[in-house]
């Protein structure tokens, strides 16, 4: 085995494999297991009802995001269901001895921003949570991909959860991005390129120039995203880009510890000559900053592009229909132009600080859009903290913007950051589904760039003219 | 959490011709506050169901009462998006113990599968023929037989298998989940887990 050539993803599950099943799936062990207050209640419940107990405690951690406020953090939280959960993040947690930020704490933030900015999330580690954008994990060359709730009582309990190997994909991007464009882009335009199912039961692999030159957040919005085409996950091979991200974070190994991962870490990368059963290859030059007009990710176009007819688009023309008639756009329309009421800039895909400061060269100088209302929503405190230190936070300030705590926000709306029924979105997050921003919210998936010229123009705007 | 075992289900189905149907249709977010598996099925398809004041949309078809049954028959992607198994929690505790798709999201899959309900991937084109035999009889019943893995409309006689690992077809079929084989081979996870890397 040792001599045939593999790729990155089958370096990362072979060593995983704690037992194969025949005509089934693989005992999979997990090394790092997020929760949050939303999926892991039943669970423990689940756990009690059995009588089992949690087995490596140390392996899991806990934080608070996905139905938090994000005002008023210091105050008792005032949705009673919410409270609950919360309550109950904290409570088992503090029962079984896991690690848990909960609201307020200094390290508090959405899950798969607080992982890696803490160095919990490391290359060729399997990392799961039950929310499917746990793929974000994979930039930093880790196997990591959402579960549902019976399986975080499982990894609760067992540290393994059952998983059928899944088929490889490689997506190549080559070349030079042009000025505007963005990771938000790159993935967007793939979506749009393969579909929201395009990637249904592989595992991605990306590569090339693009991803290659890509910063950490960078690669962690793209891989955020991938579930988003299907895929179980996506992962970019580490290289010194990652580890100088990881070296001295929080809970990153040190010393003789982390000479030794290094050289493991070097290890992580697909053999020359190794199979996928998929290849893609997309050029940089093609891509420019993309917007959604539709219900799903995969409804995507250049925003400079009309809206597709249902011919154009292929596939029922009945959900077509029923799509835009939701989103209240027409065939052939363009994007440009279109009015915007609400900019939400944040979410795991787009709540790192190299998003604010995305978001903050168009704003700077500019005025909010009296039209508008914003949400700026950090990833974590630790982002909340940097925003305040590099003066980014003055020049929101400035042009009109208020700076909200961190947590989910409007990307999920579990909490009150709902966009009212009807309303344009232009947001940062990663799903324009029917009421994924509350009910009868319409949301086009932007970069923070475009939703920076969205903020200050008030309507759909290429932000390559704003720059 | 244990479930009822799975065999040979007969029975009319609901039909939902929509593609990319996404779990937060099936059960939108502002319903996942609850920390008890109990009562997800009131909310399934909230939205579509519902109107802002409670009162039922009358063309949604679950609001119909020509159609009913145990199996849902959806449109391809079935159950993209969220890795919520409440939308598998609402979609069981509503009634229905299998969904029929030409293509199912990976996530919603596990997560059927794992709360007991048998997702049935059948070509496009037999799903085609589902949807004209409820259309033309919205009383149409399908067989689904999970010991031979087939698929039957019982009223054509058209017939189509269906794929499934035998490690999950004997835990449908036995009511077994993956935690209890799990707890088995605990000693082999300890072993396993002291040569990990991290
Ligand atoms: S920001 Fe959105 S996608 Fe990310 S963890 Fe929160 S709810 Fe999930």
């Amino acid at each position: 085995m040792s001599t045939s050539p593999r790729t990155l993803f089958d370096k990362v599950w072979d060593a995983h494999v704690v037992q194969h099943i025949e005509d089934g799936p693989d005992v999979f062990f997990i090394d790092r297991h997020f929760i949050h207050e939303v999926t892991s209640p039943v669970a423990f419940l689940g756990l009690e009802q059995r009588g089992l107990s949690v087995l490596y405690p140390e392996r899991t951690f806990a934080t608070a995001d996905h139905n938090t406020p994000t005002i008023n953090q210091h105050l008792p939280v005032q949705d009673p269901l919410s409270a609950n959960q919360l309550a109950a993040l904290e409570r088992n947690s503090a029962k079984y001895g896991i690690s848990h930020w909960g609201l307020g704490d200094p390290k508090n933030g959405i899950v798969h921003v607080v992982g890696p900015e803490n160095g919990i999330t490391l290359p060729g580690m399997t990392i799961v949570c039950g929310d499917s954008h746990t793929s974000t994990h994979g930039a930093f060359g880790a196997i990591a991909f959402g579960i549902g709730t019976s399986e975080v009582e499982m990894v609760l309990s067992s540290q393994c959860i059952m998983q059928p190997k899944p088929k490889k994909m490689l997506i190549n991007v080559n070349g030079e991005l042009s000025k505007g464009v963005t990771p938000k882009d790159v993935v967007l335009y793939i979506i749009a390129q393969i579909s929201a199912s395009g990637a249904t039961g592989y595992f991605v692999e990306y590569a090339g120039s693009v991803f290659e030159n890509m910063s950490m957040e960078g690669r962690m919005t793209v891989c955020n995203m991938s579930i988003e085409m299907g895929a179980r996950g996506g992962m970019v091979a580490p290289d010194e880009t990652t580890f100088n991200y990881i070296k001295g974070r929080d809970k990153a190994p040190k010393g003789a510890d982390w000479d030794r991962l290094l050289e493991y870490w070097k290890t992580l990368k697909t053999d020359e000559g190794a199979s996928f059963d998929v290849i893609l290859n997309y050029n940089a030059a093609d891509i420019e900053p993309m917007i959604t007009y539709g219900t799903n990710p995969g409804m995507g176009i250049g925003i400079s592009k009309k809206i597709p007819t249902a011919a154009e688009v292929g596939g029922a023309k009945a959900s077509y229909e029923k799509s835009l008639n939701y989103m209240g756009f027409h065939e052939a329309d363009p994007m440009i132009g279109k009015q915007v009421d609400y900019v939400f800039i944040g979410s795991c895909t787009n709540g790192r600080i190299e998003d604010f400061r995305a978001f903050a060269s168009i704003v700077k100088g500019r005025k909010k859009a009296d039209n508008v209302t914003a949400w700026i929503v950090p990833g974590s405190h630790i982002v909340e903290q940097q925003i305040k230190e590099e003066g980014i936070y003055d020049i929101l300030k400035e042009a009109g913007f208020e700076l909200r705590q961190p947590g989910c926000s409007a990307c999920l709306a579990m909490n009150d950051d709902k966009i009212p029924a009807g309303k344009y979105a232009v947001s940062t997050s990663n799903r324009n589904f029917e009421g994924r921003q509350g009910p009868g919210a319409r949301t086009l998936l932007a970069s923070p760039l475009v939703a920076a010229a969205a903020a200050v123009t008030g309507k759909v705007t290429d932000p390559r003219e704003l720059l | 959490m244990a479930y009822d075992k799975f065999t040979v289900l007969r029975s009319s189905a609901v039909p939902m011709p929509i593609e990319n149907v996404d779990t937060d249709q099936i059960i939108p977010a502002r319903f996942l506050k609850a920390t008890e598996r109990k009562g997800f099925g009131d909310n399934l398809f909230r939205d579509w169901r519902y109107n802002s004041d409670d009162s039922p949309k009358q063309d949604f078809v679950l609001n119909n009462p020509i159609y009913s049954g145990k199996i849902l028959v959806g449109g391809k992607n079935f159950g993209s998006g969220s890795s919520r198994e409440h939308a598998a929690w609402a979609i069981y505790d509503y009634g229905f113990r299998c969904v029929v798709s030409s293509f199912f999201a990976d996530i919603f899959k596990n997560n059927s599968i794992n709360v007991g309900i048998l997702p049935v991937t059948v070509s496009p084109e037999f799903l085609d023929q589902i949807f004209k035999a409820i259309e033309a009889d919205p009383t149409a019943e399908l067989e689904v037989d999970l010991p031979a893995q087939t698929i039957t409309i019982v009223g054509t006689g058209a017939k189509e298998s269906f794929d499934i690992n035998g490690y999950k077809k004997n835990n449908l079929l036995n009511g077994y989940d993956d935690i209890d084989f799990l707890q088995s081979i605990k000693q082999k996870i300890g072993t396993f887990a002291e040569q990990s890397h991290y």
